[in-house]
């Protein structure tokens, strides 16, 4: 199992190093042909607005809306969650919204960097996570067929559809790998059930 | 358990690693900001005037007036980041007050204090520190910096600086990485900065922040070889819009910086793109900004 980190903008590295900390094979995805060689993708945090221009001009959109329409696993984290919504408030018009999870977001719902914050959240299973909220999104609308696995005061902040998980904070920047680990078992899962 | 802490250094440094990758860009206008953020700038810096005026007009450089700054956090979604001078705590404190996302304690302003820095670590905002050399870095880290960057000599439209003060940094820390523990200690005492970070860095063989480039990026080239060097992201300054045309300019140094490593996109997005800023030799200049800072 391979997976990808789209490596156009945001906190890659810190994506690769935690895959890499719970032995899965790794790598940055910056062309169309990337995604042929992985089976699962991982869309980081950074600024939205780029990374969806940078989709676009890298030739990246269509290969990654065939992957999503494969039903090909997907993480993504902060600016990666607001890529693969259904609906973005807040955004640029011009903005991709990938629909891969059927959620409405709005973009920096939790205000500016001054009302950032980081704080425990309550995981199922595997119990508390200390997750960091850097200007986030916020999940305002949670479709049919979308589980929502972790909320703080109220708001859902980790959700799952299908092969599609999403976090409105950042398990990378933290050392605790159990958010990766709940994202590898699905992809193996799925590997195993086609 | 639902107790949040913000402004904690690992909310500040996330900022940072979030605009990895990225560009960020000054501006001096509303429009600007838009003109930024539509070319894909992953954050805007505010300020009065670009270095290359600065250094045109001389006199004394100064925060913005916070009327200007306002009206870019209103004009653009994206992080807005705004300079202070060294040393001016007061400055920062208003910059924190308007909301800005990241205070840049700057050399391209004119210092406010010639033996202190600000006590980064008494603010809620992240802060951006300027440095031509590793121990410079260490001392902006040790006072709270969550972002470094190479200085290089803003306004001149030259990279040299900046390739001279990156080559430093990240020099020396593969050095660092070499050395054994005995001989760390003499390393803090010849880079002047605190034991326990040079060990980090000994360790993790990077800084524990991010490391940005800044001063003299005015090509998409200039841009891929910062990164190329190990630069995460980049700082345009003047660069931009004391170019012919900055909208295409401004893509095409976003389109760079992501595929730095990509000659053939890099000789893509090269073309047609005018003038770029004239630009001005090393020993044309008679006030180095790098110098400032201590």
């Amino acid at each position: 199992m391979r997976v990808g980190v789209l490596a156009l903008q945001g906190a890659v590295h810190a994506h690769l190093g935690a895959l890499q900390r719970i032995g899965v094979d790794s790598c940055p995805l910056r062309r169309p042909g990337d995604l042929d060689a992985v089976d699962a993708v991982v869309i980081p945090g950074g600024e939205s607005t780029t990374m969806s221009m940078l989709l676009a001009s890298s030739e990246l959109l269509e290969p990654l809306r065939r992957f999503v329409a494969d039903g090909m696993p997907i993480f993504g984290t902060c600016a990666g969650m607001i890529v693969l919504a259904s609906e973005i408030e807040d955004g640029r018009d011009d903005q991709v919204a990938l629909g891969a999870i059927d959620i409405t977001v709005q973009r920096n719902g939790y205000g500016r960097q001054l009302q950032s914050f980081e704080t425990d959240v309550a995981l199922p299973e595997t119990g508390t996570f200390h997750a960091i909220f850097i200007r986030a999104p916020r999940v305002i609308r949670v479709g049919g067929g979308v589980e929502v696995l972790a909320h703080h005061r109220g708001d859902p902040v980790l959700l799952r559809q299908g092969s599609v998980l999403v976090a409105s904070f950042h398990p990378e920047l933290t050392n605790d790998p159990s958010i990766h680990e709940l994202f590898v078992n699905s992809v193996l899962r799925a590997g195993m059930a086609g | 358990m639902s107790s949040e802490s913000s402004a904690t250094f690992p909310v500040k440094r996330g900022l940072a690693e979030m605009l990895s990758g990225g560009v960020i860009m000054d501006v001096v206008t509303a429009e600007q900001a838009k003109i930024a953020e539509d070319a894909g700038a992953v954050a805007v810096m505010a300020l009065e005037r670009v270095p290359a005026d600065i250094r045109r007009d001389g006199g004394v450089a100064r925060m913005s007036d916070p009327d200007m700054i306002d009206g870019i956090i209103e004009a653009v979604s994206i992080p807005v980041m705004a300079k202070a001078r060294i040393g001016h705590f007061v400055e920062a404190q208003i910059l924190q007050s308007l909301g800005v996302d990241f205070v840049d304690e700057s050399e391209v302003l004119t210092p406010a204090d010639e033996t202190h820095h600000i006590d980064k670590f008494a603010f809620e905002v992240p802060f951006v520190c300027g440095a031509t050399n590793l121990g410079e870095a260490l001392r902006r880290i040790s006072e709270g910096a969550a972002m470094i960057r190479s200085k290089g000599e803003a306004g001149t439209g030259n990279i040299v600086e900046a390739v001279r003060h990156l080559r430093s940094i990240l020099g020396d820390i593969r050095k660092v990485g070499q050395a054994d523990s005995a001989e760390l200690f003499d390393w803090a005492k010849r880079l002047q900065a605190p034991l326990p970070l040079v060990q980090e860095i000994a360790q993790a063989g990077r800084l524990p922040v991010p490391l940005f480039c800044a001063g003299g990026i005015a090509t998409p080239a200039d841009a891929a070889m910062a990164m190329q060097l190990g630069a995460e992201a980049v700082f345009v300054g003047s660069g931009i819009f004391k170019s012919d045309d900055p909208a295409p300019r401004a893509r095409a140094i976003v389109e760079a910086t992501t595929h730095f490593n990509d000659p053939a996109v890099l000789a893509k997005v090269s073309r047609g793109l005018g003038a770029p800023m004239t630009g001005i030799g090393m020993d044309e200049i008679n006030q180095r900004y790098a110098e400032r800072g201590w």
